[in-house]
């Protein structure tokens, strides 16, 4: 079948790629969590094209996704610099009820509304945690506790239902018959990946997580990089907000974004950044993200109800997180290297 | 002498890429203090982390009284009878003395802690050192020599037969010294082994019966310290010749010819911290700052990089009147700082040399032009070698370094930002002879370049051999300011003990 042809090499070379990196561990899971629908999960595979259009579970995972990956994008940043964002799901709430609430004056003010007011929102947690030094955990929780209240202001507690194609297109649409969200997400991943590694902020981000009083006697602008980290998460958080209210078409601000923080936050993990800081992985935080959205895609498909779903994501997410923990490794590698120093041991005597 | 109480035979560590330690055998008895000497990356720390569990060996054996001993960690290390103290104090300074001591220990009833019991053992540990303490004062609030007394008290609580004593002293003045030694002899007289690495070679004549030499991994020799002139314990350290050191230490220091004036204070103050101060600084020319610790010099350096800022005074660069907000305005003045703790103020632990190296000069330049990768690499090569370097490759985590070669990536930092003044604050702590020797003639020769240098030493001797002249600090205040023939060991002395009289 055609989408064999495609995905198994690709998923081949990125791991023959990724041997001796850190990317390896969690490409390697979902490899083999593909591996395992190929084979007992009838239909998992099969892609179907309907008005110029993919259709399959597939594209379903990319595309329910998209809001993770975007969140794990600015996540990751925040927690390279030693911090943590809880407030992106709330933050969603806000832009998606912003969008919601703006999308009878015209489009463009709706998307920049949204997009603003989660800049802004980001903003207020950078500058808690650079200007005022708050611990990031409790300088975030104040707008994840606050936020959706923000929201439910914003909608007056109403669902607020919206039409316009544009704003429909954001989470429905199709570009080149993929879903738009996709080219979003690479489309914000490549932008990253590019401030991050063509300019000197990735550097900075890692020198700050590293040691930041190192790097605040080195001359490093510790502070403004802190706080621009927060911003980006928020913008991230403002894109897979609006992202979700397209998806429904309407501003629910009880639901949209509920919990993803933490998804957020297990996917840059399980991507392979330390969440004491330093190291950054980008590329693996999008791994872990479709590893994490493919689990859960699967455990639907294998009718695995919802409430009882989350302990066999928990046990593969223990599983990668072991598989990258120094001391397991270490210990596997003794258990390999055991007996060669035993021998070595009694020749010396 | 009596029986071995620690017997190593052929103890080997290999890391990726090195052989850290190879087939060492390692001997301390019982009662006598017994020095491990070896210059950064001879093996000392990793000779005690194999014995101490914290790196698993790869052969070799260890015994203690006799008892073959494999610890996994720490804690087994200690159940096996050999405790360590390390160089940074390893407690908690929120709990008082009494906790510290027995953390972890405490005898319980119904699975409460019998505080009664704790305090009463913590101080029969700490007389059994002869030290009286108030057991429930927060350890924060003690001296760092105190500190390291409590340390060891804990260390040496349970039934320790080995006590190893990694560099002890480097935060240490000469009186608390003298103190930690007093408490040290008596360990000894009760029949411990002790272990003692330093690289104060005046404490390992002082306290040790005998020395242990590694030189890159491999054991070159154990000797009495009454058999061991300090040339030859230096020649075997460094692996050369007993003419080559003396030809080093013999190094002259030309006739100061100094430079015009690049920066001066005029009353710079900081309350707490800098009393009014004037100094000035010029080019081509070593300015020494001396005094105790505690005396200021730190203060001095931070304020004049502006990681303080002044509540008086002002700060002249080539006459034009400067404020430094920040290490970034400094570093755009042409300012370098090497700070006084490199592990926790200087290096990046987790990133590699070469991103280590680069770190400053991109700050420098900017966060949006990136230095491109080929120049990177060319910086990274050119001090590599410039400063001989002892890595496997740029690509190397510099946590991976020992501490000299860690120190000269930090040198090369700053030096790659081309600056006009360097701070070196104590850049030779905790680092071998060799590697001090190196950055000893690297400062010559930045001062030959017409660099400003400040260079703060608690070593006296060390202080004056490298600097054209010295400002004593005193209690926040600068005492005395040294010049020409002034400029020895004695006179410093002088001016620091002339003050502490009056």
């Amino acid at each position: 079948m055609i989408v064999d042809l495609i995905v198994w090499p690709t998923l081949a070379a990125l791991l023959w790629v990724n041997r001796r990196r850190p990317l390896l561990w969690p490409l390697l899971a979902l490899a083999l969590l593909l591996l395992f629908n190929r084979v007992f999960t009838p239909g998992f595979f099969v892609l179907e094209i309907r008005d110029g259009r993919l259709y399959g579970t597939l594209v379903d995972v990319l595309n329910q996704g998209s809001k993770v990956m975007l969140l794990a994008l600015g996540m990751t940043l925040v927690i390279a610099t030693g911090g943590v964002d809880l407030s992106v799901g709330a933050t969603m709430a806000i832009a998606g009820a912003v969008m919601a609430r703006l999308a009878d004056v015209s489009v463009p003010v709706a998307l920049g509304g949204g997009l603003g007011v989660a800049l802004l929102a980001g903003a207020w947690n950078g500058l808690l945690v650079s200007a005022f030094r708050i611990q990031p955990i409790i300088a975030t929780l104040i707008l994840m506790v606050a936020g959706r209240g923000v929201a439910q202001l914003v909608t007056d507690g109403q669902i607020i239902n919206f039409e316009q194609p544009a704003l429909v297109y954001l989470g429905n649409g199709a570009l080149l018959g993929l879903p738009f969200t996709l080219a979003l997400v690479l489309g914000m991943f490549v932008l990253t990946a590019l401030l991050v590694r063509r300019t000197a902020l990735g550097l900075f981000i890692e020198a700050i997580g590293d040691n930041e009083t190192a790097a605040r006697f080195t001359g490093l602008p510790a502070r403004p990089v802190k706080f621009l980290v927060y911003v980006f998460a928020g913008l991230c958080a403002g894109l897979a907000g609006l992202v979700a209210a397209s998806n429904i078409k309407s501003a629910d601000a009880n639901h949209i974004g509920l919990y993803l923080e933490l998804d957020a936050i297990l996917t840059v993990v399980v991507g392979g950044t330390a969440l004491t800081g330093g190291r950054f992985q980008l590329a693996g935080s999008l791994v872990g993200a479709l590893l994490i959205q493919t689990l859960g895609t699967t455990l639907y498909a294998r009718n695995v109800g919802a409430d009882v779903a989350t302990v066999p994501k928990a046990i593969v997410i223990l599983a990668v997180c072991l598989l990258q923990s120094p001391v397991l490794r270490a210990k596997l590698a003794g258990l390999r290297r055991r007996p060669p120093a035993a021998a070595t041991k009694e020749g010396t005597v | 002498m009596s029986a071995p109480a620690l017997v190593c035979r052929g103890l080997t560590k290999r890391f990726p890429g090195v052989v850290a330690l190879d087939g060492v055998d390692f001997c301390a008895r019982g009662g006598e203090v017994h020095a491990l000497m070896g210059e950064n990356g001879a093996g000392k720390s990793t000779l005690i982390k194999a014995l101490t569990g914290v790196h698993p060996r790869d052969a070799g054996e260890a015994e203690v009284d006799g008892r073959p001993v494999h610890p996994r960690s720490p804690r087994e290390a200690e159940a096996a009878g050999i405790s360590t103290v390390y160089q940074e104090v390893n407690l908690i300074p929120d709990l008082s003395v009494a906790e510290n001591i027995c953390l972890g220990r405490q005898r319980t009833r119904f699975g409460f802690i019998r505080w009664g019991d704790a305090r009463a053992r913590a101080r029969s540990a700490l007389a059994r050192l002869g030290l009286e303490l108030d057991v429930d004062r927060t350890l924060s609030e003690c001296s760092i020599a105190v500190q390291q007394l409590v340390a060891i008290a804990r260390a040496t609580d349970i039934d320790a037969r080995v006590l190893i004593l990694d560099e002890p002293t480097s935060s240490l003045d000469a009186g608390e010294v003298a103190q930690l030694f007093t408490v040290v002899r008596r360990l000894r007289d009760q029949g411990l082994a002790i272990v003692f690495v330093s690289h104060f070679l005046d404490q390992v004549y002082a306290l040790a019966d005998r020395i242990t030499v590694l030189r890159n991994g491999r054991l070159v020799g154990e000797f009495p310290v009454a058999e061991l002139p300090r040339l030859q314990l230096v020649a075997h350290m460094m692996g050369r010749s007993v003419d080559e050191v003396e030809a080093l230490r013999h190094r002259e220091r030309p006739a100061a010819a100094p430079g015009e004036p690049l920066l001066s204070t005029h009353g710079l103050a900081r309350r707490h911290a800098v009393l009014p101060l004037d100094l000035e600084l010029r080019r081509g020319e070593v300015l020494g700052l001396g005094g105790l610790l505690g005396s200021g010099r730190t203060e001095v350096a931070r304020l004049l990089f502006g990681l303080d800022r002044a509540d008086a005074g002002e700060t002249r660069l080539e006459g034009r009147k400067v404020e430094f907000h920040s290490p970034a305005d400094a570093m755009r003045a042409g300012l370098a700082l090497t700070p006084e703790d490199r592990k926790t103020q200087a290096i990046l632990p987790n990133l590699t040399v070469r991103e280590n190296l680069v770190v400053a000069l991109q700050a420098r330049r900017g966060l949006w032009k990136q230095i491109p990768r080929a120049e990177q690499d060319r910086l990274v090569a050119d001090f590599t070698r410039a400063l001989g370097i002892k890595t496997s490759g740029p690509e190397q985590l510099i946590r991976n370094l020992s501490g000299g070669n860690q120190q000269k990536v930090i040198l090369a930092r700053w030096l790659a930002t081309e600056p006009r003044l360097l701070i070196l604050d104590e850049p030779t702590r905790g680092i071998d002879v060799g590697a001090q020797a190196d950055i000893e003639r690297l400062l010559a020769k930045l001062r030959d370049q017409g660099l400003a240098i400040v260079f703060i030493c608690a070593d006296t001797a060390e202080l004056s051999r490298n600097s054209q002249r010295i400002a004593v600090l005193r209690d926040h205040a600068k005492v005395a300011e040294l010049t020409g023939a002034d400029v020895n060991e004695q006179a410093v002395m002088r001016a620091i003990a002339r003050e502490a009289a009056a």
